[in-house]
């Protein structure tokens, strides 16, 4: 087994344990959580993607993700609290 | 000697990030699985971000691979702050072995503010 089939192999087997919980929690929180690491995961995907096929151009795909999944997060979080989306107040 | 630094980074960058996952899938409460998900995943992306800075050893792109970890270091902790807050106010349920909720009965869930113990 070569180095980055490790390193895809433990990555792919993290992102399928959160696939789970996206699709076993119980209550809408817990989606959200499994999805804000799935894409934290992504993010760790594309750093070593980066570095296995030697490619530094993919480092700021990784740095674009992490700034789209915290506005995910957010308004997620948004609308769990205020049960509305943030763009059309009532 | 860079290199092997680099590769020791990614190996453990991954191991964490799996042991957030397994952290995610197994906890048994909302709360719990928060805390596996935002401390050891973050570690882990910082790892591999600077296992990747170390890899291409060039300035332009460590200081990419370190802008994205100083940004995922910084928001990490505001968007599962913000998520916990939020699933605390839509009444998510604690683990049934939960010995004590300090913030019960001191949040005022009309108007989502705190209100201290010595207040009428």
């Amino acid at each position: 087994m070569t180095l980055e089939g490790l390193l895809f192999g433990l990555l792919s087997l993290a992102i399928f344990l959160a696939l789970t919980r996206l699709v076993r929690g119980p209550s809408l929180p817990d989606r959200a959580v499994a999805l804000d690491l799935m894409a934290v995961l992504t993010v760790g995907f594309i750093g070593i993607y980066a570095v296995v096929m030697n490619r530094p151009i993919f480092l700021d795909l990784a740095l674009v993700l992490a700034l789209i999944a915290f506005l995910g997060t957010v308004a997620f979080a948004h609308f769990i609290e205020k049960g509305e989306l943030p763009w059309r107040k009532s | 000697m860079a290199q092997v630094l680099s590769v020791a980074l990614l190996v453990i960058g991954a191991a964490f990030m799996l042991i957030a996952a397994i952290g995610v899938a197994r906890l048994p409460d909302l709360f719990m699985r928060m805390h596996s998900s935002t401390k050891s995943a973050t570690l882990g992306v910082g790892c591999v971000m600077l296992g990747a800075a170390l890899h291409f050893g060039d300035l332009a792109i460590a200081v990419r691979a370190l802008a994205t970890l100083v940004f995922l270091f910084i928001t990490a902790p505001v968007g599962a702050h913000v998520l916990a807050r939020a699933a605390y106010f839509a009444g998510v349920p604690l683990w049934q072995g939960t010995l004590s909720d300090e913030l019960r009965g001191h949040y005022d869930r009309a108007t989502h503010t705190l209100t201290g113990p010595n207040k009428p």
